[in-house]
């Protein structure tokens, strides 16, 4: 309504700059319906992020083993134990102890640490840098090996570097990381003693679990933008582009890839999230001092204020990646802008899934 | 029940042209029956300890060497195969039933689509591994707690395409047709709406068996699975761990093992994608 009589108002004077002012409107608008969008996105996380804390506290109430024992060793004796679950207040019921846990989160305090008597908190803020920095470059190098080795392969179909890429990437995808880390390990730092196996002090000893956490998936993204690339490589617009003259590499890289690479980048939110609870196997390999071997550390001394904290930010980390990715995707997908921005529709909150299996399914069933 | 028959061996027909995958059919299988009749064909007993040739080399004695305590690797990775086997078969079985019931009620029903579309949302929002990891860290770490996990997280998976496959069938002709002759619903889903979405259904068991065998190995591998000194392969790899400076093989060797069935599976899965895929039909 509004919209129509700005522009109705602008069109009863003959502007000559109007044109030009209603687009400007326009995006304005379409900018304000994207705000409340985000706006409506975010406030979706609390339910989610309400669930997920319940759901983890739970689990780690009704995990077996005392954390009192654990602090005080196996021949403490019935007092001291009681003594111990009343310091912590293990002795409430659960709702209380759930309800308490729940309000101190609002204030930003996730409990202290059993073993260390330290903030849980502070814990998890002096590893999480090491953690996220091996998550985001490995999610960089797998993107870039990821596209670049499946567009290759996509535009030169059934050569022999394309039957090398594809093998190569379903040994990737069945090769579990923490034994490509050994292998790794046992190849370049006892055979040929040529990078470090442990610890995290310069960029030599990045190399191998980067390498290690984004091949598999490298290998994912290949195998996605290959077939992504040759469904989009058969449509009419591409031969347009090549009968108009349009040199190959440009036709690949304008026309062909900026389509093809929708459906990589719709899937890339969750393979991060997969990278993030991934590091638990390469930091235990390699020995890095990050979160997730944090975490194995506070299960095996049961230290559960540390695992629930733990898990609750990588879910935060989780929860937030996907929306950073879906709201990136609004503009770097006009179609979906709109879609986004108009409808009513509930569905909303994973269109591409919906999109990708509607697509298969029509093609199974027709 | 004949034209359920055609329909396999269609499948089938279609499959065996594929040499590649069927290979890797043959190689499954040929694990499979290894994998029953392990405690006949072992060369030695898994969990027999043998001191005097402990961390011995591969060699014609012990084809894959031994362990810290003697152990000959090859008998111990083919009996491992059975826990790799049945928590893969096992736990796909178990969430695909599930997944497909699931699916088919939210498919039919608009308010268990609501609940399933909320529980899919709470699940993209935990790394599917950290939620592993916490139902294991709850339920206790054993064989029955890490199958139990790994189904569970994995219902919503099959769910959800079950559920898309549901809503496209439902909206053909012939299902009205069912309908007005006076069909069931029961009927209806059992007679015509499974039988049409079987396709993505076969492909997605394969793949998950995939997942479900990596996240059992994964989370043995950090002790949160199935403990020692039990064969399992992550178990086996974690031990070998200590060793890897001297004694590779304890380390790479069930790691190998692992890779021959994944990268099997998966090559199954591609194949069993193109030949249940109309468009490649000839």
């Amino acid at each position: 309504m509004r919209l129509h009589s700005i522009i109705y108002r602008d069109e009863t004077k003959i502007d000559a700059n109007f044109h030009e002012r209603k687009h400007i409107i326009l995006t304005k608008l379409e900018g304000d319906r994207l705000l409340k969008y985000i706006f409506k996105r975010i406030l979706l996380m609390i339910p989610v992020l309400f669930c997920i804390i319940v759901i983890v506290f739970t689990l780690m109430y009704i995990a077996p083993g005392d954390p009192a024992l654990a602090i005080l060793g196996e021949t403490a004796s019935q007092d001291q134990i009681a003594q111990i679950h009343k310091e912590y207040g293990l002795d409430r019921p659960y709702l209380v102890q759930l309800s308490d846990y729940i309000i101190k989160l609002c204030k930003g305090d996730m409990g202290e640490s059993y073993t260390t008597k330290s903030r849980v908190v502070d814990e998890i803020m002096a590893r999480y840098p090491t953690t996220i920095k091996l998550t985001l470059s490995a999610a960089v190098f797998g993107l870039i090996l990821g596209v670049t080795a499946g567009v290759i392969s996509a535009v030169k179909q059934y050569s022999a570097l394309d039957k090398t890429f594809t093998m190569f990437s379903l040994f990737g995808v069945s090769a579990p990381s923490f034994w490509v880390a050994m292998l790794l390990v046992l190849l370049l730092s006892v055979k040929l003693a040529w990078l470090p196996p442990t610890g995290t002090y310069g960029i030599e000893y990045w190399i191998m679990p980067v390498f290690t956490l984004g091949l598999q998936s490298s290998a994912y993204i290949m195998r996605m933008t290959r077939t992504s690339m040759l469904e989009v490589v058969r449509q009419d617009y591409i031969r347009t582009a090549r009968a108009k003259g349009q040199t190959e590499l440009k036709t690949i890289i304008k026309h062909a890839m900026r389509n093809a690479m929708l459906p990589v980048f719709t899937a890339l939110g969750m393979q991060i999230c997969g990278l993030l609870a991934g590091t638990v196997l390469v930091e235990t390999v390699f020995a890095i001092p990050g979160i997730s071997k944090y975490l194995i550390d506070c299960v095996n001394n049961k230290d559960f204020p540390c695992v629930q904290g733990l898990v609750l930010w990588i879910a935060i980390n989780c929860v937030a990646i996907n929306l950073i990715v879906d709201v990136v995707y609004c503009f770097i997908d006009p179609r979906l802008k709109t879609a986004y921005t108009r409808s009513k529709n509930k569905s909303k909150s994973q269109p591409a899934v919906n999109t990708e299996n509607r697509g298969k399914a029509g093609a199974i069933s027709g | 029940m004949a034209r359920k028959n055609s329909l396999a061996k269609q499948i089938w027909r279609r499959l065996r042209k594929n040499r590649l995958a069927f290979g890797c059919f043959v190689i499954l299988a040929l694990i499979i029956i290894a994998a029953i009749a392990a405690p006949w064909i072992l060369p030695y007993g898994y969990a027999k300890q043998n001191m005097a040739e402990a961390l011995q080399p591969p060699s014609f004695k012990h084809i894959f060497g031994t362990d810290n305590f003697g152990r000959d690797l090859f008998s111990r990775i083919l009996y491992g195969s059975r826990y790799t086997l049945v928590i893969g078969f096992g736990c796909a079985t178990v969430s695909a039933i599930l997944g497909i019931i699931v699916g088919v009620l939210a498919g039919s029903n608009k308010k268990v689509d609501m609940l399933l579309m909320r529980v899919v949302d709470i699940m993209m929002g935990i790394p599917s591994f950290t939620l592993n990891l916490c139902l294991v860290i709850a339920m206790g770490k054993n064989l029955a707690s890490l199958m139990c996990a790994i189904s569970i997280t994995h219902i919503p998976v099959f769910a959800r395409i079950v559920r898309v496959q549901v809503m496209t069938v439902s909206s053909q002709e012939y299902i009205e047709a069912a309908v007005s002759v006076g069909a069931q619903k029961l009927w209806i889903v059992m007679k015509h709406i499974l039988p049409n979405s079987y396709a993505p259904i076969i492909v997605l068991f394969t793949f998950q068996v995939v997942g479900m065998v990596m996240t059992a190995a994964s989370l043995s591998f950090i002790g949160m699975g199935i403990q020692p000194p039990e064969p399992e392969w992550g178990v086996m790899i974690s031990a070998g761990r200590t060793y890897l400076r001297s004694q590779w093989h304890m380390a790479i060797m069930p790691g190998i093992a692992l890779i021959v069935i994944t990268y099997a599976l998966n090559l199954l899965g591609d194949g069993l994608r193109d030949a249940l895929d109309p468009r490649l039909k000839q």
